[in-house]
């Protein structure tokens, strides 16, 4: 693996996600998310996987993100609310993360069951075509699930999101907007 | 330090932020971000054995990445949904505050009420 | 003659390569793609402005720039110098750091997206396996710049803006999306290069070109009407309304940002007018057998400026939707006909001679004439009864003829 690249999309993964944790600002951490997901989809670029790459920046980038802006917009939570920021018991918290972490670290690190692996470069990357085929052959069921869980979450979010009453015409309300938005997930 | 286990712990490094912002943070939207963090180490984890594994040519790590991506979509979608309905119920987007099943009426702030632990 | 003619530029740029040692070649093999890119994509968008203006100003019945230069063609250097020398304004109360990265976030994505369109035979910057994949998954980005911008102004009409942009942008990205699904499906391949080369070739006098099915009319038109609303474009500007919101999202960009960003939505518009050629219009290939000694990026080219000029044509002629038109057409309209459009499509390719069959091999195989015209008749009705079934209910009840005005008597 090159080790310059890893090192830096780490680094941009780690800060990232720190900074998506501790800032103040709402919008500034759905920003920070979205910095140390697009490192997330360098990283599956670097490891060969492209598909699987190109539909992490797709998805997380153009619709999670721009998701989570939204929300945070329309509850009017620009700023987190001042120094009602962070729980009660935050050092506990950030404690319990770091033995987490710890314990993670330590059994990768002493494990001798993984796999040594190739570390030269993948004959080809996979095609495009063997996970279509793939797709619809040995994981046809999965997917059917997939369709139908998506379809249920894009009418579900709709129907949470709407405004309630009978009044309430969706599409032209203020609120609509807000009702169409997770649909861009269901497609 | 072999590059899988480089890209393990990155990965559990991903996690554990993820999981300090889910305890620690108050503000709900912040909390799924929290969440969307760990699907994505988990995530990680299924790219980076695929292509260190004994067959990469299985393609079972990818397939497993898809569909963690559409699941985390999906999951997003219903949540933030959940989240605007309930500032719309509660005015607050604040999971201290939000804690009755009945009653839209927003309970008085428990500034330094013993026993509510950090994961409310 | 017409070979050497239509490899032109690859040839040189291998002449170009091979003159540098070997360790540098893959590098400046890049380095010339790109440079080359960049440079033919500029001059375009130079170009487009003073088209632009000039076009415009002929609908509305004036003359348009003709001051700089000969008829004005200078106008865009003029333009340039202008913006470079102006301050750059940041409002106090902005966003320092996203206000400065905005631009920048939208001009690198829509280059990017650029590479993998191919101009020519052998031609693009990279041929992905995912190219289709690709352009969309960096297109994306340009919704964030466009909210980053807009919110980093602290400015209501910029929030505004912004907030109706990406709704917009939202809403189109899965009409885009869909009716770009057909070719792939057809074609079998997401690759932009393997899209190109199936469209390429003739049967009988017309080309294959996807434009020429049903399915692929209707998803050339609805790829059209998307493209136009993703790139903010008339009659789907209201992000940038000036009678209502005066510039949208930029409206506390000045000089050289500015610059950027109206950089950045002509490359835009570029990019997705020349996935539009990609995948329907086939690409550098010629309408006619006879016509193919004319080099193939003459083609492209010729087809990118035909596009553009019905964009111009669309904004000089078409006036603003309202933002409840616009989400209604894209949820209630599009959305329905992009599906329909892949059913027709797989009707399309499971009454072909051969089904089963990976298409690029068997659309060689010659049709018996009642099988073909079955076929059309079949994949027609399944894009005509929805369009005519939705238009006779969206407008229901809606008065939709021509407007009667009653003026002081």
């Amino acid at each position: 693996m090159m080790h310059p690249a890893f090192l830096i999309i780490a680094l941009l993964i780690v800060a990232g996600a720190t900074a998506a944790m501790r800032l103040r600002n709402l919008i500034h951490c759905a920003l920070a998310l979205t910095c140390a997901l697009g490192g997330v989809g360098l990283l599956y670029l670097l490891l060969g996987a492209q598909f699987v790459g190109f539909a992490q920046f797709l998805v997380y980038i153009g619709a999670v993100s721009i998701l989570i802006v939204f929300a945070i917009l329309l509850t009017h939570g620009m700023d987190g609310g001042g120094d009602t920021l962070f729980s009660r018991g935050r050092a506990l918290g950030w404690g319990l993360s770091l033995v987490v972490f710890a314990v993670l670290g330590g059994a990768v690190m002493s494990s001798r069951m993984l796999p040594e692996g190739s570390t030269e470069p993948l004959a080809s990357t996979p095609a495009v075509r063997q996970i279509g085929d793939l797709l619809m052959t040995r994981y046809i069921l999965p997917l059917e699930i997939m369709g139908l869980l998506l379809t249920a979450a894009l009418i579900g979010a709709v129907l949470l999101a709407m405004k309630s009453g009978a009044s309430a015409m969706p599409h032209t309300q203020p609120g609509g907007k807000a009702a169409t938005q997770p649909g861009r997930d269901g497609q | 330090m072999t590059p899988l286990k480089a890209c393990l712990l990155l990965s559990c490094a991903l996690f554990a932020i993820g999981l300090a912002g889910a305890l620690t943070r108050r503000h709900a939207i912040i909390v799924l971000i929290g969440v969307e963090l760990m699907l994505n180490a988990a995530n990680l984890n299924f790219i980076a054995f695929w292509r260190f594994g004994p067959h990469p040519e299985a393609l079972s790590g990818i397939m497993f990445a898809i569909f963690v991506i559409g699941v985390a979509a999906a999951e997003a979608a219903v949540g933030l949904a959940l989240i605007i309905a309930i500032h719309r119920h509660f005015k607050t987007c604040d999971l201290d505050r939000i804690n009755r099943l009945k009653d839209s009426s927003l309970p008085e702030v428990p500034a330094d009420q013993p026993g509510a632990g950090p994961n409310t | 003659m017409a070979e050497t003619l239509d490899q032109l530029f690859v040839l040189a740029k291998h002449a170009l390569v091979d003159s540098t040692p070997a360790a540098w070649r893959p590098w400046v093999s890049s380095i010339l793609s790109i440079a080359a890119m960049i440079m033919a994509f500029a001059t375009l968008f130079a170009l487009t402005t003073i088209l632009e203006r000039k076009g415009l100003g002929r609908i509305q019945n004036r003359l348009g720039p003709n001051r700089v230069g000969p008829f004005g063609l200078l106008q865009p250097l003029a333009d340039g110098v202008k913006s470079l020398t102006k301050e750059d304004l940041v409002p106090r109360s902005a966003d320092r750091v996203l206000h400065f990265l905005a631009p920048l976030v939208l001009v690198i994505p829509v280059f990017l997206a650029l590479a993998v369109v191919p101009v020519g035979r052998n031609m693009v910057a990279v041929d992905l396996d995912a190219g289709i994949l690709f352009f969309f998954a960096v297109g994306a980005a340009t919704e964030l710049s466009v909210f980053m911008a807009g919110w980093s102004s602290r400015n209501k009409y910029s929030v505004l803006g912004a907030m109706r942009a990406v709704s917009q942008m939202i809403s189109y990205e899965i009409p885009l999306i869909l009716s770009a699904l057909p070719v792939v499906m057809i074609t079998g391949s997401l690759s932009t290069v393997q899209i190109v080369e199936r469209q390429a070739v003739f049967t009988g006098l017309l080309p294959s070109w996807n434009v020429l099915t049903p399915w692929g009319l209707a998803a050339f038109l609805l790829f059209l009407i998307a493209g136009t609303a993703e790139a903010n474009r008339c009659p789907f500007d209201l992000p940038e309304g000036e009678s209502e919101i005066i510039a949208g999202y930029y409206t506390e960009y000045s000089g050289f940002k500015f610059a950027l960003f109206f950089l950045g939505e002509y490359i835009g518009l570029f990019a997705m007018s020349g996935l539009a050629i990609t995948l329907f219009l086939g690409g550098w290939s010629a309408p006619l057998a006879a016509l193919a000694f004319i080099p193939g990026y003459v083609w492209f080219f010729g087809k990118l400026l035909a596009l553009i000029f019905l964009f111009i044509w669309v904004r000089g002629t078409l006036p603003r939707l309202r933002m409840d038109q616009l989400m209604n057409f894209a949820w209630k309209f599009m959305l329905p006909m992009s599906l329909m459009t892949i059913l027709s499509a797989g009707a399309w390719h499971l009454m072909s001679p051969t089904p089963g069959v990976p298409l690029s091999s068997a659309e060689a195989v010659t049709h018996s004439a009642g099988g073909t015209i079955a076929r059309w008749l079949v994949c027609g009705f399944l894009v005509a009864a929805p369009y005519i079934l939705l238009g006779r209910y969206l407008t229901e009840g809606r008065n939709v003829g021509p407007r009667t005005y009653r003026y002081a008597d």
